[in-house]
C-alpha cells in the first residue's frame, strides 16, 4: 500500500487563476497550477527536463484534444507536458513528475509518496 | 561500364549532370566532366548578385563534393583541348587523355567582342565569368565613368553591375534604335528607358563605336557618329559566341556564325557526340536562355539512358520540313522549338515578352497600354478573331506574366475583354486565382524544369503535399528562375480549396477563426478579457497557441495594462513577466532608451543598478541597454529604481513596437538634412507600448548616408532636403529584406500619419507573428495596393484608424510602473510562493571576462 504524506504549499490566493507558480516543499521545487476554468488543481515537478530549466510553473496552460488533455507549456521553448500523466506532448520521450493535489480551507497541500 | 565525358561545367552542364544522377545513371556508367573555370558550375544568369552582395559560394549550383558524392569525375581549371573521334578519346589542356562512349559538349558561350579596335586596352571588360568579375571590381576602384556596349538583357545586366560597383555615372551603348531588341518594341522600349534614365542609367541609342581611345588604359569611346564619350571603364555585352572551337577542330558541323549543329535529338554529326546549352544550333539558332539549355540537358540524359540507343537518329533535323512528332518511332525525346518567353527583372525593373511579342496588324490585333508616369508599358497581340493570345510584352509591370504566357500556350479562349488579361484584376480578387485553375493539366507552370500543372496538382491532392517548400522539393518546380513562384502558390491554395480540404489559417483547435476575424470580433463584442473572448467566441479552454495571439489583440485594441483583469496568465513567457527569459532562468531588463538618445545622469543609474544587481550589461542592436542576469524576484525593484530615474519599460520583451534607431542627423552630422534624432524620438513615444502581430523595429536616418539602417526596419524613415521618405516591410533577421518606399518628400505630419495608418492595417489584418514582410508578401498587390491603401486610402478607413491610433497613443502607461506602484501585481514576481525571498538555487552563473554569463545548459 502506498502512503501519501501530504505538505502544506500556500494558499489558493498565491497561485494565480489559469496559471501556475512554483512551491518549495522539501527541498523539492513543485509547479502548482489553478486551473479555474475546469476547477482542477495540479502539481507537476517544476523542471523542464527538455533543457533542465526551473520553468514549468511559469508556461501557459491549457488543453487538447477530443478528451480536453490538460496541459502546460514551458516558456523556453514551448515543449508541451499532460498534467495528468506527465508525458510530454510534443513528440519527445520525456516524462515528467506529477503530484496530488488536496485543498483545504483555502490552503492547497501537495501529496508525495513514500 | 559506359563512359560519359561532358565537356564544360557551366549551368547546362551541371544540370546535365543532376538529371543523370536524378535517373541514378551514375551509378551505372561513369561519368567525367572538364570544366574551364576554377570552381564548379555557378548560376549565371544572377550573376550581377555577386556584387549586390552574394559570394561565390552563393551563386554555386552544387559543391566539388556533390559530385564526388554522386561518383561523377569533376576536372576543373583543365577545358578539353582536343577530340579524337576515331579513338574516341578527348585530351585536356593538361594532357590528360580519357575515352568516352558518349561526349556532350556543354561549353557554352562566350562574350561575342566586336572587332573595334582598341578592345585590348585596359580597363575593357566583358561580363561572362566571376574572373570577369573580379577584374572589373578592382579596376572600378579607380574608376567613376563606366559605360556598356550593349543594351540587350545582358548588357543592362552589366550596366547594373557598374552601378553596383559605385560608379558615379553609367552609361549604355546600343546599336539599334531601342533597348532589348529582341525582346520588346520600341514603345516598350522607351518606357524602359525613361525608367532606367531615372535609376541613374544614361542610355544612347543608334550609337556606333568606332574606337576606343586612350593610352593603353581606356579614356573615351569614339562614336562614328563623330560624338565622344570620357569612360574609364567599359563592358562590352554585345552578344554571345558559342565556344564551338574545339568540336570545329574535331571536323564536327558548325554553323556559319558559330554553333555546333545538331539534329533534334541534340546529336552534333557525330552520332557519339550531343551538344546542349548554348554552344548547340538547334534549329538554325542558340537558344540563349538557361530553361531551354536546361530542356536539352533533359534530353540528352533522356536518350542515354532509355533504350534503344540513339544511333538510329541521324539526320532528321527539324528544318527537313518532316519533323518528328516527340517520341515517334524510337521512344525518345526530342528537343521542340522552344518557347523564348521570359521574365526578368532588371535593376529593378520587370521586362518580359512572351510567344509572339512582334506580330502585328494586319496579321493580328495589338492592344497596347502605356502609363509613362509609373513607367508600364503592356502590349498584348490577340488572333484576329478575338479568341487566342498570341504574345506580348510587359515592361515595369509583369505581374500578369505567367497567366499571359499560360492563356498563350494553351490557346485558351479569351475573354470577352481580354484587356483584362493584361491589366489584372481591378477591383475583384478573383481572377488572378481562378486563372491558375482554368488552364488544362498540361499547361507548363515551370518551364526551368519542366514541370506541368497536373504534375503539382498531382501532388496537392494524392500525395498532400500543400506547402511551396514541398513541392519544390517533390517537383523542383520554382527552382529554376523563381518566377512560377506565384503560380504555384495560387495552385496550392486554390487546388486545395477545391478538395475542399482549404483550412483556413484558424487560431488553434479553440477558435474556428483567423486571426483577422477574430480581431474584428473581439472589437465588435467589445471583450477585454481572454475568458470572455474564449467563452463567446471560442471552445474549450485555450492553449499556448490561442492564449498570446488572442492577447495581442486585446492590448492591440485597448491598449489595457496586459497584467490585469486574470489576462497575466495568457500573455506569452515574456509579456508575463515584462522581461526577456534567458537561459538560466533570470531575466533581461531593457529600458526604453528614445531614438538611442541619454543623458550622462541616466547612463550612471542604469551603470549604479547593474552593478547593484550584478547583471551582465550589452548595448543591443537597436542603440539601448540590456541588464541580463535578473532574478525574477529582483525585477519590481529593478524597475523601480530606473522608473525613478526617469525611465520606462523598453517593451523588449513584447510583440510591440521595440526602438526606434536613428543616426546624430542634422544636429550635430556635417552632412545631416533633417534633425533625425528629435524625430525618432518623437516616432518611439507616439508608438511605445503598441503590440502588434510581431515585433515592429523603426529606425530614422539624416541623409540619405542612411547610417540608422532605416530599409532593414519594419518602417524606416530617411530624411530629404524637402522632408522625410517612408519605407515599409523591411527586416534583418533569418530572411533580411529591404524596405520599400511608401511615401517621398513628406514632412513630419504626415510622416506620422502614415506610419500611424500602416501600422493600423498591418495589426488588424496580419496573421500571428507574421512580421510586416511576409504579410505584405500575402498581401495581393503586394506594394501598390498597401500605398493605395495609406496614401491614397482607397479603403476609407484613414480616418477612422488615425483616430484609432489616437486612442491607443493617449491610453499609454508604462507598464513597469503600473506593477511598481501595484502591490497586488508584485506579489508575482517572486521565483517561490512560500519563500518570496529566496532566490531560484537553480540559477547557475558563470564568469566571462569581468562580467558574468548564464550557466550552460545541457
Amino acid at each position: 500500500m502506498q502512503t501519501i504524506t501530504w505538505h502544506l504549499a500556500c494558499s489558493t490566493d498565491d497561485i494565480p487563476a489559469n496559471g501556475g507558480a512554483c512551491a518549495l516543499i522539501e527541498g523539492e521545487q513543485i509547479a502548482i497550477f489553478n486551473f479555474e476554468r475546469r476547477g482542477e488543481w495540479y502539481a507537476t515537478q517544476n523542471l523542464c527536463p527538455h533543457r533542465q530549466q526551473m520553468a514549468l510553473s511559469r508556461g501557459m496552460i491549457g488543453s487538447t484534444g477530443a478528451e480536453a488533455e490538460p496541459k502546460v507549456a514551458c516558456p523556453f521553448h514551448k515543449k508541451t507536458f499532460s498534467l495528468k500523466s506527465g508525458e510530454c506532448m510534443s513528440g519527445d520521450d520525456y516524462v515528467i513528475k506529477t503530484y496530488p493535489v488536496k485543498v483545504e480551507s483555502g490552503q492547497i497541500f501537495i501529496g508525495f509518496e513514500l | 561500364m559506359k563512359k560519359i565525358v561532358v565537356v564544360g561545367n557551366g549551368m547546362v552542364g551541371h544540370k546535365f549532370c543532376e538529371k543523370l544522377v536524378n535517373k541514378d545513371v551514375s551509378k551505372q556508367c561513369e561519368i567525367i566532366v572538364f570544366g574551364e573555370e576554377i570552381r564548379p558550375a555557378y548560376d549565371r544568369v544572377h550573376l550581377s548578385e555577386y556584387f549586390a552582395g552574394k559570394t561565390a559560394e552563393d551563386l554555386t549550383m552544387a559543391p566539388a563534393e556533390w559530385y564526388a558524392e554522386n561518383g561523377i569525375r569533376l576536372i576543373l581549371s583543365d577545358p578539353v583541348v582536343d577530340i579524337d573521334r576515331e579513338a574516341k578519346t578527348v585530351r585536356s589542356h593538361h594532357g590528360l587523355v580519357e575515352s568516352y562512349d558518349y561526349l556532350i559538349m556543354a561549353t557554352g558561350s562566350g562574350a561575342f567582342v566586336p572587332p573595334i579596335p582598341g578592345v585590348e586596352k585596359d580597363g575593357v571588360f566583358v561580363y561572362r565569368t566571376i574572373e570577369d568579375l573580379d577584374l572589373m571590381q578592382s579596376h572600378a576602384r579607380k574608376a567613376s565613368k563606366g559605360a556598356v556596349i550593349g543594351g540587350g538583357l545582358l548588357g543592362l545586366e552589366a550596366a547594373k553591375a557598374l552601378l553596383d560597383l559605385g560608379l558615379k555615372e553609367v552609361h549604355v551603348v546600343e546599336f539599334a534604335p531601342r533597348l532589348m531588341p529582341r525582346q520588346i518594341d520600341d514603345a516598350g522600349s522607351r518606357v524602359l528607358q525613361a525608367k532606367l534614365e531615372t535609376l541613374g542609367l544614361q542610355i544612347h541609342l543608334n550609337k556606333n563605336t568606332q574606337e576606343i581611345v586612350g593610352n593603353g588604359v581606356i579614356e573615351a569611346m569614339q562614336f562614328a557618329d563623330g560624338s565622344r564619350l570620357d569612360v574609364d571603364m567599359l563592358v562590352i555585352s554585345a552578344g554571345i559566341k558559342p565556344r564551338d572551337e574545339v568540336a570545329k577542330v574535331a571536323g564536327l558541323e558548325v554553323g556559319t556564325r558559330g554553333g555546333i549543329v545538331v539534329n533534334d535529338a541534340l546529336q552534333t554529326s557525330d552520332p557519339n557526340i550531343f551538344a546542349i546549352g548554348e554552344c548547340a544550333l538547334a534549329h538554325q539558332m542558340i537558344y540563349g536562355l538557361v530553361a531551354p539549355g536546361y530542356e536539352m540537358a533533359e534530353v540528352v540524359a533522356k536518350q542515354l539512358t532509355s533504350p534503344p540507343a540513339p544511333l538510329l537518329l541521324r539526320g532528321e533535323h527539324s528544318d527537313d520540313k518532316t519533323p518528328l512528332s516527340e517520341g515517334e518511332g524510337s521512344g525518345v525525346r526530342l528537343f521542340s522549338p522552344f518557347d523564348m518567353s521570359t521574365k526578368l527583372k532588371l535593376i529593378g525593373v520587370d521586362v518580359a515578352s512572351f510567344g509572339d511579342a512582334f506580330i502585328q496588324e494586319p496579321n493580328a490585333q495589338t492592344i497596347v497600354f502605356e502609363n509613362s508616369a509609373k513607367g508600364v508599358y503592356k502590349r498584348i497581340n490577340i488572333s484576329n478573331d478575338g479568341k487566342y493570345l498570341l504574345g506580348g510584352i510587359l515592361v515595369g509591370d509583369a505581374e500578369q506574366y505567367n497567366m499571359l504566357l499560360q492563356n498563350t500556350k494553351n490557346k485558351t479562349i479569351l475573354p470577352p475583354d481580354p484587356e483584362d488579361l493584361m491589366l489584372g484584376s481591378r477591383g475583384g480578387s478573383e481572377s488572378g486565382a481562378s486563372g491558375v485553375m482554368a488552364l488544362p493539366d498540361e499547361a507548363l507552370i515551370c518551364s526551368c524544369e519542366a514541370v506541368t500543372k497536373g504534375a503539382i496538382c498531382h501532388e496537392i491532392v494524392e500525395n498532400k503535399v500543400i506547402t511551396l517548400d514541398g513541392i519544390k522539393k517533390c517537383t523542383k518546380a520554382g527552382t529554376g528562375c523563381g518566377g512560377c513562384v506565384p503560380m504555384v502558390k495560387d495552385l496550392i491554395n486554390e487546388t486545395m480549396k477545391s478538395q475542399g480540404v482549404f483550412v483556413r489559417n484558424v487560431i488553434c483547435e479553440h477558435f474556428n477563426y483567423t486571426r483577422q476575424e477574430l480581431f474584428d470580433l473581439v472589437k465588435i463584442k467589445g471583450f477585454r478579457t481572454y475568458d470572455e473572448v474564449l467563452d463567446n467566441l471560442g471552445h474549450g479552454d485555450g492553449c499556448e497557441l490561442c492564449k498570446p495571439p488572442v492577447a495581442s489583440i486585446l492590448a492591440s485594441l485597448w491598449n489595457e495594462m496586459i497584467l490585469e483583469k486574470g489576462n497575466a496568465t495568457v500573455q506569452d513567457s515574456n509579456d508575463r513577466f515584462l522581461a526577456n527569459i534567458q537561459k538560466n532562468g533570470t531575466y533581461s531588463v531593457v529600458p526604453r532608451i528614445p531614438g538611442g538618445e541619454i543623458t550622462p545622469e541616466k547612463l550612471i543609474v542604469i551603470g549604479q543598478v547593474a552593478l547593484k544587481y550584478n547583471l551582465y550589461t550589452k548595448i543591443t542592436g537597436g542603440q539601448r541597454i540590456d541588464l541580463f542576469g535578473a532574478h525574477v524576484g529582483d525585477l519590481p525593484e529593478i524597475w523601480e529604481e530606473l522608473v525613478n530615474a526617469g525611465f520606462e519599460s523598453g517593451h523588449a520583451y513584447g510583440k510591440s513596437l521595440r526602438t526606434v534607431k536613428s543616426c546624430v542627423g542634422s544636429t550635430w552630422c556635417r552632412f545631416g538634412v533633417q534633425d533625425a534624432v528629435s524625430f525618432a524620438i518623437e516616432v518611439e513615444e507616439r508608438y511605445r507600448g503598441l503590440r502588434s502581430p510581431h515585433k515592429l523595429k523603426s529606425a530614422v536616418s539624416g541623409c540619405t548616408r542612411e547610417c540608422a539602417e532605416a530599409q532593414s526596419k519594419d518602417f524606416g524613415i530617411i530624411a530629404t532636403e524637402k522632408g522625410w521618405n517612408l519605407y515599409v516591410c523591411g527586416n534583418g533577421g533569418v530572411k533580411p529584406r529591404h524596405a520599400e518606399l511608401l511615401a517621398t518628400d513628406i514632412d513630419s505630419a504626415t510622416c506620422l500619419k502614415y506610419i500611424d495608418r500602416f501600422l493600423m492595417f498591418y495589426i488588424k489584418t496580419a496573421e500571428p507573428l507574421t512580421r510586416t514582410a511576409p504579410w505584405l508578401d500575402k498581401m495581393e498587390g503586394g506594394i501598390n495596393y498597401l500605398k493605395s491603401v495609406v496614401v491614397d486610402d482607397v479603403l476609407g478607413m484613414g480616418e477612422t484608424w488615425d483616430a484609432e491610433m489616437q486612442l491607443l497613443v493617449e491610453a499609454y502607461k508604462c507598464e513597469w510602473k503600473e506593477v511598481v506602484d501595484n502591490p497586488e501585481l508584485r506579489k508575482r514576481f517572486t521565483h517561490f510562493v512560500n519563500a518570496p525571498k529566496v532566490k531560484d538555487p537553480n540559477v547557475k552563473f558563470e564568469p566571462m571576462r569581468e562580467m558574468v554569463k548564464a550557466g550552460e545548459w545541457k
